[in-house]
């Protein structure tokens, strides 16, 4: 395990509990997805094991160290971590905020050479933005900032990688390339821990899934069986069928709605089964 | 004629391709200080022939030789000796000193606090040091005492802006900046004071003169006394320019990347506090070279801090030349220095804003 999480605990300054008791692991390669309502404490959690929040209780142990006794600078060099989007007010190019991430394999006193624009230059192409390289970091899209974020993270070369929300505010073809990318990743010897609002993606690109609720870990294991319609209505208080897609070769979430929805009368395709009975009759 | 024409568009498209190239033009900003700094020299009311003032640079270098290889003989006046040497030496070397470092300082904040309207007075340095040359005229103190009662209380004014910041949690540099508001606001309301209590003939003139900046009377003594702290505090924010980059784009960031962002911020802000305190004292308070330098810089040759810190250094150094040349020679009276960065920066900043090219509209 290169990550183990122990009865962690986290308030703000002593005040209200956001979670609680909160256990788990990831393996090398691993993806560990983890689902949970708005609010609930999931980047806060993914916070805690970048370092960035001190837990208030338990503890978080980096390949074995504890994460309380290391430095900012050990911690990034196992540890990226790519935040929710947010404005960056000086127009850095895209290349140069990437470059960003080799800060932990430098010297206080030095600035990147040429093998480490060349690191950034091999993660903007493995993300696929080289060709937005010169661009300003600030008037690329929402999808290509996401893309930037990651190989920023990337170019740290780190064991592990945190996503907080990678898809949201994401278009539905940014999302899957975000995805695409994340599965490449892990293939490559990264294990990810992503947080996401979507119980799709879970099927999608995870090994683990965990649903945050009432600050705690509500469920955690296999996406089989832990995405499931129990547990989703208990988390976001809606009904969804979880049904198996012979098309995709995988679990899809559908959720349904009060009312029938403003679609009212659409033409129903005939189930694949039903159609020769239908004909019979 | 029609062939002539396009010679002259193909040259000037040349020329431009030329000056964009980031080597050339870094390399030109870089030529212009040394220009200036010489041109600044034969400048003056007092005429003294260029080829005197030629002469005189020359004279303590080249008469080290021995003299029948090289020798330059006197062909000056004494007057001129002292013109040269005694007062416009010395004030050409404090422009260039306060000049960079106001700039440089201007640019680390700007970066520090993710804001690119941020000047180096922003945590109250230079209302404290006002306060401090005010105080030390009321009291009727002398010219060092002046300096150094400035020189301490800008540094006064920012530890209480930081202690005052450091009693909540969170969200440090929104906070640091609305202590510098508290703070600036505190001790203008002591320098006002202080005019309001002071001898209206004699002393009160001579604080008003002070806070809007002249390098009039700058000797050697004030060189000596603040190039130190002043250039060895430039030299640590130019060693650590890269990770300003990384506290530019956010401070979760910088330290998810490793960085030690409340050593960092604290190491910045006693950089930028020692230039702009060690400024103010021997020049007064000169505004808008620390706002619209490093804009400029950004213009030239973008945001990263890892060009634009040594850029913005040598252009605060070019900028504060020519505004003290203007200063000592457009009337014949001294036109204080601090309406001058504004009269010529805000049109100038203007200029810049409405070209949409600053970066960050």
């Amino acid at each position: 395990m290169i990550l183990d999480v122990k009865n962690a605990g986290y308030s703000y300054n002593g005040g209200r509990q956001i979670f609680s008791d909160i256990s788990f692991s990831l393996a090398d390669r691993e993806v560990l997805c983890i689902l949970g309502p708005n609010g609930i404490g999931k980047s806060t959690l993914i916070r805690c094991v970048a370092n960035l929040n001190r837990l208030r209780s338990g503890s978080i142990r980096l390949f074995g160290e504890d994460l309380s006794g290391m430095q900012h600078i050990e911690i990034a060099k196992k540890i990226g971590y790519v935040p929710q989007a947010h404005e960056i007010v000086f127009p850095f190019s895209v290349r140069d905020f990437v470059l960003m991430g080799r800060a932990p394999h430098l010297a206080a006193f030095s600035s990147p050479g040429k093998s480490d624009y060349a690191k950034a230059d091999e993660k903007l192409d493995l993300v696929g933005i080289r060709k937005i390289a010169d661009k300003p970091v600030n008037e690329i899209s929402g999808g290509e900032y996401q893309l930037a974020m990651i190989a920023r993270a990337l170019t740290q070369e780190p064991a592990i990688l945190l996503l907080d929300e990678p898809t949201s505010h994401l278009d539905f073809g940014n999302q899957i390339r975000i995805l695409e990318i994340i599965d490449q990743l892990a293939d490559t010897g990264i294990a990810v821990i992503m947080s996401s609002h979507f119980p799709d993606h879970a099927f999608l690109s995870s090994d683990n899934v965990a649903i945050m609720q009432h600050g705690s870990f509500m469920a955690y294991g296999r996406p089989e069986d832990v995405v499931t319609e129990e547990n989703l209505r208990k988390t976001y208080g809606v009904d969804v069928s979880i049904t198996y897609s012979h098309d995709v070769d995988r679990h899809v979430c559908v959720p349904h709605m009060s009312g029938q929805g403003r679609c009212r009368n659409p033409a129903k395709p005939e189930k694949p089964g039903a159609t020769g009975a239908a004909s019979e009759g | 004629m029609e062939w002539i024409k396009g010679r002259i568009s193909m040259i000037s498209e040349k020329i431009v391709w030329f000056l964009r190239l980031p080597l050339i033009r870094t390399g030109l900003i870089f030529a212009i200080l040394p220009i200036l700094f010489v041109v600044s020299l034969f400048l003056g009311r007092y005429e003294v022939p260029p080829l005197h003032i030629i002469q005189l640079l020359f004279a303590p270098v080249v008469n080290l030789m021995p003299p029948n290889i090289i020798h330059i003989d006197p062909s000056w006046t004494p007057t001129e000796e002292n013109v040269i040497y005694q007062i416009r030496l010395p004030r050409v070397i404090a422009a260039v000193l306060v000049g960079a470092g106001l700039a440089i300082a201007g640019a680390a904040y700007q970066g520090l606090f993710k804001n690119p309207l941020v000047s180096p007075d922003i945590l109250g340095v230079s209302s404290g040091a006002g306060f401090g040359a005010a105080l030390a005229i009321l009291l009727g103190l002398g010219s060092f005492m002046i300096q150094a009662s400035a020189f301490c209380l800008g540094i006064l004014a920012v530890a209480i802006t930081y202690l005052l910041s450091r009693s909540y949690r969170t969200t440090p540099t929104l906070i640091l900046v609305l202590s510098g508001i508290i703070v600036a606001a505190f001790f203008s309301a002591l320098i006002s004071f202080t005019k309001f209590v002071a001898d209206p003939y004699e002393k009160l003139p001579a604080i008003t003169f002070w806070l809007m900046g002249s390098l009039a009377s700058v000797r050697y003594s004030d060189i000596l006394m603040i190039a130190p702290p002043l250039l060895i505090a430039s030299a640590v924010l130019i060693l650590i320019r890269w990770r300003i980059n990384l506290l530019a784009v956010g401070d979760d960031e910088a330290r998810s990347l490793g960085i030690d962002t409340k050593r960092m911020s604290q190491l910045i802000i006693l950089c930028s506090t020692l230039i702009t305190a060690g400024a103010v004292c021997i020049a007064g308070i000169i505004g808008w070279v620390g706002l619209i330098v490093p804009h400029l810089g950004r213009m030239l040759v973008g945001p990263d801090y890892k060009n634009l810190m040594p850029v913005t250094f040598v252009l605060g150094a070019s900028y504060m030349l020519i505004i003290d040349d203007v200063a000592r020679n457009l009337t014949s009276a001294e036109i204080p220095l601090g309406i001058l960065t504004a009269i010529i920066g805000a049109p100038f900043f203007a200029y810049l804003l409405s070209r949409r090219s600053v970066g960050w509209t």
